[in-house]
């Protein structure tokens, strides 16, 4: 209920300037405009805070080997080949892709059907099922490595990346499954009951009514599905012990333990790490503001 | 819902029985993927480790399994300095981080609610290490630490401390090294939700509070912050069970050193399972985190009010 509220108050950031007249927007600045200093200033301390690391892992990745200049210059690539080809980031690289897909498109599907019935439907074990979906939240995964472990040797599925992708889907579901519950509990219901008057059953009723206007609600959590799989580490680091199969975050973690570490190589590395999700990033990050993180929360 | 079901029935064409006779098994049907999946890989699993925890249990040494009894449990409640040791780090961790992040989150999130030249910019600038992993993060900081090319050096350029610093392997600077560093990637997390449930206050308190002369600094405290204190407690419950749980940062960066300074009990126990092999005495640790965290979540769906939605 609060999700709802949050999403739709939530104005569009730029929209409520132009909306009252001259008098009242005066009044409103003294709370809703701080003086700008009081705002430059420390924004523009935290942002030092914050970029420095960037800058840094960019310098290290682009300047020469040995170099201690801290401009970038002459750039060069030769971090980048050497980390793609001779340290398997190339590798590493298609199956961190192909963990983070799957795990996106199995955790949707299946959110989306459980999501649909917390939220359209009262049956018997529904409270059960809420409370065991928020418990589980609290169940670390890197305390269950050893059995999971275990499952995943009685399945024969130790060095293959289906059994990352079923350990990282199953510890998506559930935030995934309640955030899904409170965006479908936003699509008015008479909706779907106007469609099945029309004479359309339940699943066409949903296709055509309801899933495009999830449509924002899975983009945010489907691509938080996949920089969770793509960042997380323990499981492939645990179930994969083949260096073919071995994801990007395995790999900057081999990177960093060597005993002389190449820090060339592994900032390329890093950045190479980085940009998937940088783009995801950049794409959900409006999203991420409005409502999406009140609901994730809240639940 | 089901009321304004009921009540809107129409004269029943034969495709509307079929929409209210299938719902008896459909949600069943719906949430069957999910609760199998969980079942298997989140529920079996922790049976198991409960029941590892009575076991002795060790791959290496297979002529000593069988069952313990509460052996492991008494073990390390009496004799095992380490566990305590981890314990309290865990501890002294998590309310660092998280008192800190959320300080300056809540800051950031007051500044960046606000309207100003290049906001958007500023908001995507701050937020952006939210998605860095940790392991990226160790990477990013491993460099910035790194005691020949790091930031130490250029500091010692300008005369501040001295050259070969590695603040990661002197055990009285890991500690704020650590949490500098996993501060950068958390601050983000707060002043995200911050930010988002800011945007619901309604602006109407605030012009009321303006006519009636109460200044900013008394508008923070008597509305703002009231309006985000449900936020506030619950996200600091779920930061305060994440950072206790999640162990890439520390394994990655300092692994758990040096001279286990900065060991969690998260990163004990999968030293103990996984370098060790002593899974029966890692599945008792365990079952003690899973109690705390049980603790954690009781209070967690209070505060939530768990179940209250549905009227």
């Amino acid at each position: 209920m609060i999700t709802k509220e949050a999403t739709e108050v939530a104005p569009a950031p730029r929209d409520e300037v132009p909306e009252p007249p001259r008098p009242a927007k005066k009044r409103e600045r003294a709370w809703d405009e701080a003086p700008r200093w009081q705002i430059y200033l420390p924004l523009g301390i935290y942002l030092i805070f914050t970029l420095i690391p960037f800058y840094w892992i960019l310098l290290f990745a682009l300047r020469p080997a040995g170099s201690t200049s801290l401009v970038p210059w002459p750039i060069t690539f030769e971090h980048f080949e050497k980390v793609w080809t001779e340290r398997s980031f190339g590798t590493y690289f298609q199956n961190s892709v192909l963990v983070g897909v799957a795990t996106l498109l199995v955790t949707t599907v299946v959110a989306l059907a459980g999501g649909y019935a917390l939220a359209r439907f009262n049956f018997k074990v529904k409270r059960a099922f809420m409370l065991a979906l928020l418990c589980s939240q609290f169940v670390p995964g890197a305390l269950l490595l050893v059995p999971l472990f275990e499952i995943f040797a009685e399945l024969k599925m130790i060095n293959s990346l289906g059994s990352v992708i079923l350990a990282e889907t199953v510890f998506q579901l559930p935030l995934s499954m309640i955030l899904i519950s409170n965006f479908i509990k936003n699509v008015p219901y008479s909706l779907e009951e106007a469609a099945w008057v029309d004479g359309c059953n339940r699943m066409t009723a949903f296709r055509i009514v309801v899933l495009p206007l999830l449509r924002p609600g899975l983009i945010a959590v489907g691509s938080f599905a996949f920089v969770h799989s793509w960042n997380h580490f323990l499981f492939a680091l645990m179930f994969l012990n083949n260096q073919e199969k071995q994801t990007i975050p395995v790999g900057l973690n081999t990177l960093m333990s060597a005993d002389s570490v190449d820090l060339g190589a592994l900032a390329a590395g890093g950045i190479i790490a980085a940009v998937p999700v940088v783009i995801v990033f950049a794409f959900i990050q409006k999203w991420l503001i409005t409502g999406f993180s009140a609901g994730a929360v809240k639940g | 819902m089901a009321q304004a079901a009921a009540v809107a029935k129409p004269p029943a064409p034969p495709r509307r029985r079929r929409a209210s006779a299938t719902p008896r098994r459909l949600p069943y049907l719906l949430i069957a993927p999910a609760a199998l999946l969980m079942l298997g890989f989140i529920a079996y699993p922790v049976i198991s480790v409960f029941y590892y925890s009575l076991q002795n249990y060790n791959p290496t040494k297979p002529w000593r399994n069988g069952f313990a009894g509460f052996d492991n449990f008494v073990h390390a409640f009496t004799d095992d300095p380490q566990f305590w040791d981890t314990l309290i780090f865990s501890g002294k961790w998590v309310v660092v981080e998280v008192g800190l992040q959320l300080l300056f989150g809540l800051a950031l999130a007051l500044i960046v609610n606000q309207t100003f030249v290049g906001r958007a910019l500023g908001r995507a600038l701050v937020f952006s290490p939210w998605a860095v992993s940790g392991v990226l993060t160790s990477a990013i900081w491993v460099l910035l630490y790194n005691s020949q090319t790091g930031i130490t050096r250029y500091l010692a350029d300008m005369g501040i401390g001295s050259y070969g610093t590695s603040w990661l392997s002197d055990t009285s600077t890991v500690f704020p090294a650590a949490v500098v560093a996993d501060l950068w990637r958390g601050v983000p997390f707060f002043a995200i939700l911050i930010l988002a449930d800011l945007q619901s206050v309604s602006k109407d308190l605030y012009e009321a509070a303006e006519v009636d002369g109460a200044s900013r600094i008394k508008q923070f405290w008597h509305i703002t912050l009231p309006h985000l204190k449900d936020a506030i407690v619950l996200s600091t419950l779920l930061r305060a069970v994440w950072e206790f749980n999640n162990v890439d940062l520390l394994y990655t960066l300092t692994g758990g050193g040096p001279a286990g300074e900065t060991t969690t009990l998260p990163l004990y126990i999968a030293n103990t399972s996984v370098d060790a092999h002593n899974f029966g005495y890692a599945s008792a640790l365990t079952t003690v985190a899973f109690v705390i965290l049980l603790f954690c979540s009781v209070v967690y769906l209070r505060l939530s009010k768990f179940g209250g939605e549905e009227k």
